[in-house]
Order: C-alpha cells, then structure tokens, then sequence
C-alpha cells in the first residue's frame, strides 16, 4: 500500500495530471524559450532544480510555517532557489544563460510551482512531497522538450543543432517566432483531448460489455 | 521625446507582453471569456504595472547597486506588498473604483507579466521616465490582446465547433493567429 502511493504521486504527473498538457499551468516559460530543443532541457532542468528544491524546504517546515503568511513564504523560498540557479546558469553555460535571459528569474512566478507548494508540499511528508514534485517536474520537462523538437524540427530543420533534412529543406520560420509557439501548443492540447476521448470511450465500452455478459 | 514614444510603441505594439513575449498568459487565457472583465483586468494590470515601475526605479536607484543578487526577492515583495497596501487605499476612499478592479489585484501581483516588466526595464537600464512609459505601453498592449482574445471568444461561443477543439486548444490556436498579425508591425520602424 505505501508503495503504492509512492510509486503514485511519482507517475501521476509525467502523464495522467501532466502540468502543462492536463493542467494547463506554467504557461509562460513554457512558450518562451521552446524555440529550440537545447533551450526547452536548460529551462526545464532549471524548472526541475527549483521544484524539487522548495518541495522539499516547504514539506520540511510545513509545521513552522504559520498559515497566514504561508504564500509569501513560499514565494521567498522559491525566490532564494531560483536566483541560485540563476547564478549557477550564468557561471556554467553563460551562452546559454544569455539566450533564456530574462525568463530565468521569471521561474519564480511560474504557477506550476507555487501551485505544488499549495497543493501538495504543505500538506505531505517530505518523502511524498520530493517524489511528487519530482513527477511533475519531469512531466514540466516532457512537455517542454516536446514542444522544443516540434518548433525546432519544423523551423529550423534541426535538433538539438544536428541537421536532420538535405540541403533542399525549406525551414517554416514561424515555427520558431511566437506565433508558432501557440499554435504548437495548441495542436499538442488538441491530441492530448482527442487521446483522452478515446481512452474514455474505449473504458465505457468495456464497462458496458462487462454489463451485457454479467 | 523620440526615444519616449519609441519605447511607448514598442511596448504596446511591436514587443506586445502577451503576444511576443508570452507573459501573464494565465490571466490571459482564464479570464478572457467576458468582454468587459477582461477590460477591467486590464486596467488593474496597467495600473499595477505603473506601481511596479515606480518600485523597481527605487529599488535599482538606491537599494540593489549594494546588494545586487537580492533583485529577485526584493521586486518580489516589495511589490507585492505596495499592491496591498494600495488595495487596502483604496477600498477607503474610493469603493466605486474598488468594485472595478479591486478583485485582480491580488490575483496579479504575482504574475509574470509584473515581474517580467521590473526585469525587462532594469536589464535595459531605464530611467524613471522610460520606466513609466515602458509600464503604460506594456498594460495598454497587454490590455489591447485580451480584449481583442475576449471578443473573438464571444463571437465563436455562438458558433458551431467541434467539441474536441473547444476550450484551451482553441484559445490558443486563436492567441497564435493574432500573435501572427501583431508580428506585421515589426516592419513599424526601421531601426532595429
């Protein structure tokens, strides 16, 4: 049974309750930076770094945290983690930190995160909450480094800047412009309910099979 | 003066917040389905936007030049914090304007186009001035995308679309079509 639930609150946000595709949340960063698959990992690793990290900070000191100031808690404990990425970022792969630029820092105001704190860190053991913000934080990484290739792919011809088509590829450049960013997502979201129907009516069917024989 | 109305046009057209930039998209995309409530988040947003910049002008001027890797949390509370007790201001003398937009501003005091808005003006270097115009730019424009998102939603409530595509998937299609035609005022001015 608990490993059961651990194994749970692990899963259920690399699919099931994925952030971004069932939750529509942490839009922002999400959008921003995808141009590029290499982008999309960077801010997702960051993103993974900073949720795990205050998961685990918030879970541990739930019971010292007084309730009526808990959200501005939470946002300074987010904050301390993100500007340690930030720097760490900036002194490893400053190419790279020069690209995400002002979107690093605005980590902080992803909804993903504050909302895990809310939801689930401030009310779980520190075990369940680490595994949980681990799950989401993969599902975060998923999602974005599926966006990044698509927009990478159909825009640029590449991936993670290997060359994938002949000299003949007429790169659709506004895979890689904003625009392209919505409408990716968009599509993506779309699959995802179309999937979902499906998965429901096939369950409906069974059910009522398993009616008709009983 | 120039340099003023370049950074006004900038902000609310060529470098529109939402559409180019994709900040605040979670109010952007949750309250965009009434005309006028999104007219109203957007005026507490530009209003909030205009505090922001006056904080961040402070804290750049005379707080963070001694301790500069605190920007984060600073902007963080310090806005947050001018916001409420704004709020609470207001609630005292003015509740016709309270009931107008006092129900956002909580709701947008964290959000990313605020916090989006004090980085992009420190990273650029902004005075106070520029600051305040950028601010205007940036919540006219922000205002401007959900509002033109809130009447195109409006309009297709009444029309016939398939079920699978409703809701977000096709508010998004939507918000990249209109990020499509705000990229035709890039060419609005020739330097870059």
């Amino acid at each position: 049974m608990k490993q059961n639930q651990s194994r749970e609150e692990l899963v259920k946000g690399i699919w099931r309750d994925n952030p971004v595709f069932a939750q529509v949340l942490g839009m922002c960063p999400m959008l921003a930076v995808t141009n590029s698959a290499i982008n999309a990992v960077a801010m997702g690793m960051a993103t993974f770094f900073v949720l795990v990290g205050s998961s685990f900070l918030v879970s541990t000191f739930r019971h010292l945290i007084p309730k009526q100031v808990r959200i501005s808690c939470f946002i300074i404990i987010i904050a301390t983690f993100v500007t340690i990425a930030d720097y760490t970022l900036l002194a490893v792969v400053p190419a790279l930190h020069k690209e995400l630029g002002a979107f690093i820092p605005l980590i902080v105001a992803n909804c993903l995160i504050l909302g895990r704190q809310e939801a689930f860190a401030s009310r779980h053991p520190t075990k369940l909450a680490v595994l949980d913000a681990v799950g989401m934080a993969s599902g975060f990484l998923l999602a974005l480094l599926s966006l990044g290739a698509v927009r990478e792919i159909l825009g640029d011809g590449a991936l993670f800047g290997i060359r994938l088509f002949g000299e003949n590829f007429e790169p659709w450049v506004i895979m890689i412009l904003p625009p392209g960013g919505f409408l990716t997502l968009g599509v993506i979201l779309l699959f995802f309910n179309w999937f979902k129907t499906k998965k429901d009516e096939f369950l409906e069917d069974v059910a009522a099979a398993q009616r008709s024989e009983g | 003066m120039d340099n003023l109305l370049w950074i006004f046009i900038s902000a609310l057209l060529v470098n529109n917040f939402v559409l180019a930039y994709f900040l605040g998209l979670c109010p952007f995309l949750g309250v965009s389905n009434s005309l006028e409530t999104s007219a109203r988040l957007g005026l507490a947003t530009t209003f909030v936007m205009l505090v922001t910049a006056v904080c961040a002008w402070l804290l750049n001027t005379y707080v963070l030049v001694y301790a500069p890797y605190l920007r984060l949390i600073c902007f963080i509370v310090v806005i947050a914090s001018t916001v409420q007790f704004i709020e609470m201001l207001i609630k005292k003398l003015s509740p016709a304007l309270f009931r107008a937009m006092g129900i956002f501003l909580p709701l947008i005091t964290t959000n990313c186009a605020i916090l989006g808005l004090a980085i992009f003006a420190t990273n650029r270097g902004y005075g106070f001035w520029e600051g305040i115009v950028y601010a205007l730019g940036a919540g006219i424009g922000f205002t401007l995308a959900l509002v033109l998102l809130a009447g195109l939603r409006e309009e297709s409530e009444l029309s016939d679309i398939p079920k699978l595509i409703q809701g977000t998937a096709m508010n998004l299609i939507i918000a990249g079509i209109l990020s499509m035609a705000f990229m035709g005022f890039a060419g609005l001015f020739s330097h870059t």
